[in-house]
């Protein structure tokens, strides 16, 4: 019987051609926006966890407080000694040590007197020791403009948008004033090794980037920094791991009635990216659960109409002797086999699209201009083993409840009634 | 011809509620039928030709009185019941040939086994047999579209012979076929009728027909009319 209804599926293209278009482009959508959602969602939590928060990130409990002013005195202190202790508790993270100043670009003329003069954001990584991982993390070599990464101390790189405000270039000399960690007057010239371009506002307003030993020369801030940033030597983002190592951390190092004492948080717990990630994994769900309902009204009458279309066949196969019962029973076999192939269809496509806006992304760079959140300017879909089934199943329960709600009339009607109305 | 009453009716009431009201089709209307007859309802439209051939053919119940088919009570049959007897022991033979479009002539005569647990080897045996009946296995690939109006009815025939049933019901089978097709489908049901002792009940007005039958009850108003043998009806 199921071969018998297999051939008539294939045979009959307007029982299986419009309702297997119908679930192919449903179950494309649910798979290639699952995977432009799983991919844009991961791009902004992975460029914040590079640039900003760290799998997890230590800072002291004062900081945290006041981390959008970037407090320099609230900074931890002793963090040689911190990292080591770190790198001993979790040897399968990495620790980086990053400082976070704000200041004013002074930019001198050819007399030394102040030509152009802007708010700065400043960012010291460690820029100068060998196989430092914090220029691939940052994606700086990619991200240069002009010049290059500084090879020596004393050099900078700022954001070519700020170059091209201050019309300044590489080789020029630019002054940082600022406030030290003591709170005192600090001023430190550096040469501008090269320019950057991110292609994000909220990365590239405003940027400076200098080494991590100069800051701390310059800030007065010897065996000291903003944050300790940790990272997964996998490099990616593990909720259960980061709460484990937060957990551990925090059970030794956090004292509640110490506010200079180190506190460690994890991704989730930093500028709301908890709400992201979970909307990121709700987004699918809601994929799905709209998918199958707009999917079942569609089919539902895709299904009425064919079993208007096909009333004469069932009432051949009631006279034939088949109980409406049996009838009904395969009506939504054949469903369940239009559902399958549809769904396979919509899987492969939505794979496709999906590889495809993976592998060469959505340049967005040009709009990203103004754009004050930190979200990358390539937005790309990421290819989930949960794709190869995500869009697959609700397919078929969508075309066979649609035609279970359909065939229900067969299901109730009584075999007398039924079979007057079937017109044979 | 054997002597054995294979359909039994007494006193059949069937009606159908018409807004308040309700209408009579078939009104204390008693019969019996045979092995091996080949018999025809007659009557103008609205007689309740239809609606009896429906009842013996378990599509339908009486609302009052009894209908006997093969020793069962057509009124105290499950849904299950009722489809194992016209799977089993009846078939069907429609004026529109009601063909599946889809499937050509092997597969449609060929889906009335489908239901029965047969293997494949046994049914395809059945329905080339069924075929030669009718003279179609040439045509065994062939869709209903590529058939003639006169090769279609031949399928139907052959799709509710396949089973070898004890019963055949016959709504107006030549309504749709000129007068050589019709004489050629006649004739290929006689034979069955008389090689397989099949009992043939037609419901009908067409004189063609009602030359082959060999009984020919006359139904008006619901009620028989007239119910005669032939005596010499055409082979």
């Amino acid at each position: 019987m199921i071969r018998f209804i297999f051939k008539g599926v294939i045979r009959d293209k307007s029982r299986s051609l419009i309702p297997v278009i119908i679930v192919s482009a449903g179950v494309f959508l649910t798979v290639f926006l699952s995977s432009y959602f799983a991919g844009v969602f991961g791009d902004m939590i992975d460029l914040s966890a590079r640039f900003t928060t760290g799998h997890v990130k230590v800072v002291t409990r004062a900081y945290a407080e006041n981390e959008d002013q970037m407090p320099l005195d609230l900074a931890l202190l002793e963090v040689g000694s911190l990292k080591t202790q770190l790198n001993a508790a979790y040897p399968d993270m990495e620790w980086v040590e990053r400082i976070h100043f704000g200041g004013l670009l002074d930019v001198p003329d050819e007399n030394g007197e102040t030509r152009a003069q802007g708010p700065a954001i400043g960012t010291a990584i460690d820029l100068l020791s060998p196989g430092s991982t914090e220029i691939a993390r940052m994606s700086i070599q990619e991200s240069i403009a002009k010049g290059s990464i500084p090879s020596k101390p004393g050099e900078a790189l700022i954001s070519e948008g700020f170059a091209q405000k201050f019309a300044v270039s590489v080789g020029d000399e630019i002054t940082i004033f600022g406030s030290t960690m003591n709170g005192s007057m600090m001023f430190k010239t550096f040469i501008i090794s090269g320019t950057l371009n991110f292609g994000n506002a909220f990365l590239d307003r405003g940027a400076v980037f200098i080494d991590l030993r100069d800051a701390q020369l310059a800030l007065d801030m010897e065996d000291a920094s903003s944050e300790i940033l940790g990272y997964f030597n996998d490099g990616v983002y593990n909720d259960a791991k980061a709460l484990q190592v937060t957990e551990s951390f925090n059970s030794s190092y956090n004292v509640p009635e110490d506010e200079f004492s180190p506190q460690m948080m994890r991704l989730v717990d930093q500028n709301e990216l908890g709400q992201y990630l979970s909307l990121a994994e709700h987004m699918s769900s809601i994929f799905i659960l709209v998918f199958v309902m707009a999917m079942s009204i569609v089919l539902w009458n895709t299904g009425l109409l064919g079993g208007l279309r096909r009333y004469s066949e069932y009432g051949i196969r009631l006279a034939l002797g088949e109980e409406k019962k049996h009838i009904f029973y395969t009506t939504l076999l054949e469903a369940a086999i239009i559902g399958v192939i549809g769904s396979v269809f919509g899987t492969v496509l939505g794979l496709a699209g999906a590889y495809y806006l993976q592998t060469y992304g959505l340049n967005l760079s040009g709009m990203m201009d103004n754009v004050g959140m930190m979200m990358p300017a390539v937005l790309r879909s990421k290819i989930t083993p949960e794709l190869f089934y995500i869009g697959f199943f609700p397919g078929v329960i969508a075309t066979v409840f649609g035609n279970a709600l359909a065939g229900y009339a067969i299901y109730k009607r009584k075999t007398s009634r039924l079979f007057k109305e079937l017109e044979v | 011809m054997e002597n054995h009453s294979i359909i039994k009716i007494e006193n059949l009431v069937k009606s159908f509620p018409v807004g308040k009201g309700e209408f009579i089709a078939l009104d204390n209307l008693s019969l019996g039928f045979e092995k091996g007859e080949f018999a025809g309802l007659v009557g103008p439209s609205g007689s309740g030709k239809t609606t009896l051939l429906n009842i013996i053919g378990s599509l339908d119940t009486p609302s009052k009185g009894k209908v006997m088919v093969l020793d069962k009570s057509v009124s105290e049959l499950t849904n299950r019941q009722s489809a194992q007897l016209r799977n089993k022991h009846i078939g069907f033979i429609f004026q529109t040939f009601n063909l599946l479009p889809v499937y050509n002539v092997f597969e449609n005569v060929e889906f009335a086994l489908l239901l029965q647990k047969m293997s494949a080897n046994e049914r395809k045996k059945a329905v080339m047999d069924a075929l030669e009946w009718v003279g179609l296995t040439e045509k065994v690939k062939s869709r209903p579209s590529m058939l003639s109006g006169g090769e279609c009815q031949r399928v139907a025939i052959a799709r509710s012979m396949v089973k070898r049933p004890e019963i055949v019901l016959a709504d107006e089978p030549t309504a749709n076929l000129d007068s050589k097709n019709s004489h050629n489908i006649l004739q290929t049901m006689k034979n069955l009728n008389r090689e397989l002792k099949t009992t043939f009940i037609f419901a009908t007005h067409d004189e063609k027909v009602m030359q082959y039958l060999d009984r020919i009850i006359s139904l008006e108003d619901g009620k028989v009319s007239k119910d005669e043998k032939v005596k010499d009806p055409k082979n």
